[in-house]
């Protein structure tokens, strides 16, 4: 477009420019972070505003797993999100199957309920839930929250793998059906392998959705027996009022990040089209 | 008229092929029944009653009270007539449209950098991830350590730009409270948004742009009179996941600024006198109030995008 050679560098160069303004943007934080979490809490006050960590220590990593129960935390977190996406993907493979593949009178009204509920605010059942978890024992424990989490992971679940089979072609069911398979033996032995990728997409997208929940796990925990990683970092405090324990919340918030991160690398074109397959056809 | 055999059994077939499929949908309706249709009916039910969870042992029916109810001495207790809730709607409201505004425009500002060719764009795509997948949580304390009054980073810059003054930070400065929230809100969900206006741009066919090119319209033309009008329907999704999102949000100004007045949410508010509280009655209106508002949203949502499931 531009014929003049310096106009044109000068246009690349403010687009450099650009680039690293918002690559400063997006990371800046996450710099800081971890320069916190290098520092220890009695240093904390005179470093925080260096731009380096003057003796970088890992005082705090230690400190996150011996002063708090974080070990624990981690735990709940991890056994909590695991089995949100493993009961998630085992219910919606079914419902998926059924309406992705089959006709019958009043799927476009369960379709739109199951939309309805992707959509429903966790404040607007949190009375009603509570109550409920209250009643059946399940307050402070692992299953209450994997229940409670089951509003937001199954629907979106459903939703995104119905959109798959959908797009499967038929004949791979039609051959199963005319070799005599019924309909369970046709899901898991002709259309899961089929849908490993989407299952893979689905659960990653679900596993950080239940990692990252924060209203329900500050609701309905009262100790560390269930309270998970979120709200332990919500809630952290230091050993005395005079202390400042933001290294320590830095620590433990590198902790729980560095394993999504870590996720969002490997799977980073899955997590995109899962994304956007949600969103877009959604 | 008489049916063949053939036709009789391929409607047997069918009702067998849909009593299958019910059979396969009925675990995950119980589970949403039990996890969402039961638990908005019982909030429902509960918004009608008196009921402090602590003290009384039964919900007390007083059929619409907690929305309006006005006192002999003309007090209004009714969640419409308390000025705190009408606060934490109006923040609600300044919050999500300044948020999502924001989001927007800078979000397809990304976008257009990511779909142009450059080098970096591997790097950036995955850059920009990187604060969509960690939790709410990590971002608020994150950002809450770099307002801290005495030791956060931007409050220094605010404090030399003369912005603020010695010992104040963006946060604590009620003026200021709500629209630095609205930057850490800012600085999470852009990502998510330019992903989407990404996923949109790419679905925009090039020969347009060749065709475009070839009548001589400069890229300012284009990106007016074909890249936005094409983008429009991506955008008006993104735009209302952002609004929905927006409107229910409590985590992030729960953890950075507590219940103060200044930043309460409509959905801070609901907790503060559901769980806080106790006032399970009152909570439950303020819960269904906002179910109201998301579902208002969302069926505009649906009929504008005329949502498509077949």
């Amino acid at each position: 477009m531009n014929k003049n050679p310096a106009l044109r560098a000068l246009g690349q160069a403010l687009f450099w420019v650009l680039i690293a303004a918002v690559l400063f943007y997006i990371l800046f934080p996450f710099y800081w972070a971890i320069k916190t979490s290098l520092t220890n809490s009695a240093q904390l006050s005179s470093q925080a505003l260096q731009w380096f960590p003057n003796n970088p220590t890992f005082q705090n990593y230690v400190d996150v797993f011996r002063g708090q129960p974080f070990g624990r935390n981690l735990l709940n977190s991890l056994v909590v999100a695991v089995g949100t996406v493993i009961i998630s993907l085992l219910l919606s493979a079914l419902s998926a199957y059924a309406l992705g593949k089959f006709r019958f009178k009043g799927k476009s009204i369960l379709m739109y309920i199951i939309l309805a509920v992707s959509v429903f605010p966790q404040i607007a059942v949190l009375g009603g839930m509570y109550t409920t978890i209250r009643t059946l024992s399940l307050y402070n424990t692992w299953w209450g929250l994997m229940l409670s989490y089951m509003i937001f992971t199954l629907p979106f679940t459903v939703w995104v793998l119905t959109s798959f089979v959908r797009d499967i072609p038929t004949e791979l069911e039609e051959a199963a059906f005319v070799d005599g398979a019924t309909p369970m033996q046709t899901l898991f032995r002709v259309l899961l392998p089929v849908m490993t990728p989407a299952l893979v997409t689905t659960g990653l997208l679900a596993f950080i959705n239940a990692w990252n929940e924060f209203l329900f796990a500050l609701t309905f925990t009262s100790d560390d027996k269930a309270k998970t990683v979120p709200v332990a970092i919500g809630q952290f405090s230091g050993a005395s009022i005079y202390e400042n324990p933001f290294g320590l919340i830095m620590a433990g918030s590198v902790i729980v990040t560095v394993p999504l991160i870590i996720l969002v690398l490997i799977f980073q074109r899955n997590i995109v089209s899962g994304l956007t397959a949600g969103a877009v056809k959604g | 008229m008489t049916t063949t055999p053939r036709a009789r059994r391929t409607r047997s077939l069918a009702a067998t092929r849909a009593r299958t499929a019910l059979w396969l949908l009925l675990p995950t309706l119980i589970v949403l029944a039990a996890v969402a249709g039961y638990p908005l009916l019982r909030t429902i039910y509960l918004s009608f009653t008196e009921y402090n969870i602590n003290t009384d042992a039964a919900p007390k029916w007083i059929g619409l009270g907690n929305y309006w109810f006005t006192t002999e001495d003309g007090v209004g207790l009714g969640v419409l007539q308390i000025p705190e809730w009408w606060q934490s709607v109006w923040n609600t409201v300044k919050f999500t449209g300044v948020s999502v505004l924001l989001e927007t425009v800078l979000g397809l500002g990304l976008a257009l950098i990511l779909n142009s060719k450059i080098r970096a764009r591997g790097l950036l795509r995955t850059a920009i991830l990187v604060p969509w997948a960690i939790p709410t949580v990590v971002s608020a304390q994150m950002w809450n350590w770099m307002y801290n009054d005495s030791f956060g980073i931007l409050s220094e810059w605010g404090q030399k730009l003369g912005v603020l003054q010695n010992g104040q930070s963006f946060i604590s400065n009620p003026d200021t409270a709500l629209w630095a929230l609205v930057a850490v809100d800012v600085w999470k969900t852009t990502p998510f948004m330019a992903l989407l206006l990404l996923a949109g741009l790419q679905s925009i066919p090039s020969d347009m742009y060749e065709a475009a090119d070839v009548d001589g319209a400069n890229r300012w033309t284009q990106f007016w009179r074909l890249t936005l009008p094409l983008l429009t329907p991506a955008m008006l999704v993104a735009l209302i996941f952002r609004t929905l999102d927006a409107l229910r949000v409590f985590d992030m100004p729960y953890i950075v600024k507590g219940n103060a007045p200044e930043v309460m949410t409509m959905s801070m508010y609901a907790r503060q006198e559901m769980i806080q509280n106790a006032q399970f009655g009152l909570g439950s209106a303020v819960s269904i109030l906002i179910f109201l508002v998301i579902m208002i949203f969302t069926v505009i949502y649906v009929t504008s995008l005329r949502v498509k499931f077949d």
